[in-house]
């Protein structure tokens, strides 16, 4: 009895082996497809994947050379009859991955600013409008 | 933001006169008759075949391979593309679509031709740019922007202007 998810396992040890990458995630979107028309008579419940790779080999690497690394570490996996059907692929170096946090967090504050300034001011208008009713 | 809604949408009118023509006559290469491949000779990429991808890639600034037409593309990755073509208000005398699902040569060629394994593919000016992935992130982060500005392939704001007035 082999591995339920052998495609995975597949993938895991060969990029962990040639890419060392500080993350490595693999997510299995095949259900989310299996009834779309390339997919009929398939049994495989791995042909579709999506990865996160972390990894400073990708350095000073175009992004079309990064995928291709990627392409042809599975170039089995994916000639497959049955194997990996679609791939997607999100190669970053450490340094961009960081950059992409802090723009992602700069975002999510700009976001919480402009919230409580909104906040604000409909206080302040339920206030003013509160005020005549004081007086 | 106006030019380009209107640029979306002749992209969506005018892909079908561009893209057929397109589809059709490199494929009269693809269709000529060949003996069954031995599985040595699946692995290269016949003069022929090479030939017609040569022909398909230049017949246009922005040639997109694909699954399906960009009317109905007929895979998610394909449509996510034909969007982002459209948002980014590719002009549709700039742009041909071929569907790689008509023929298996093509569908095979395509990958070895571009040392790619997955569809869609973009070519600009015979350079290839990416697949679906590449697409999403340069487009997300205005590189794909910059890259048709530089290249000349979108349709120009006062043209849209102008169209919207008449």
């Amino acid at each position: 009895m082999g591995s339920a998810t052998p495609l995975e396992d597949a993938i895991r040890a060969k990029l962990t082996a040639a890419l060392s990458p500080l993350t490595l995630e693999i997510y299995n979107d095949s259900h989310l497809h299996a009834h779309h028309k390339a997919m009929a008579g398939n049994i495989s419940k791995e042909t579709h994947f999506r990865l996160v790779i972390i990894s400073d080999v990708f350095a000073s690497k175009m992004q079309p050379a990064r995928h291709r690394m990627v392409y042809a570490l599975l170039r089995d996996e994916m000639a497959l009859e049955g194997g990996i059907h679609a791939l997607q692929l999100k190669t970053l170096t450490p340094e961009e991955e960081k950059r992409q946090q802090k723009k992602k967090a700069a975002e999510a504050a700009a976001k919480e600013e402009s919230a409580k300034k909104q906040d604000t001011a409909a206080a302040e208008k339920t206030e003013s409008k509160a005020e005549p009713a004081d007086a | 933001m106006f030019s380009r809604s209107v640029a979306s949408s002749l992209l969506r009118q005018a892909a079908r006169p561009a893209a057929r023509p397109a589809v059709r006559a490199p494929l009269a290469a693809f269709r000529m008759p060949v003996a069954p491949l031995t599985p040595f000779q699946m692995r290269l990429l016949s003069d022929a075949t090479r030939g017609a991808i040569d022909k398909a890639v230049a017949s246009a600034p922005v040639v997109l391979f694909m699954k399906g037409t960009p009317e109905t593309p007929q895979c998610g990755f394909s449509r996510a593309v034909i969007q982002i073509l459209g948002i980014q208000g590719v002009s549709p005398d700039k742009f041909a679509a071929f569907n790689v699902l008509e023929d298996p040569e093509l569908r095979e060629g395509i990958k070895e031709y571009s040392d790619w394994p997955t569809i869609p593919q973009l070519y600009l000016n015979k350079e290839f740019v990416g697949g679906c992935d590449i697409l999403v992130s340069m487009h997300q982060n205005g590189d794909l922007a910059k890259l048709f500005e530089e290249n000349k392939v979108l349709v120009e704001a006062e043209e849209g202007e102008k169209k919207e007035q008449q």
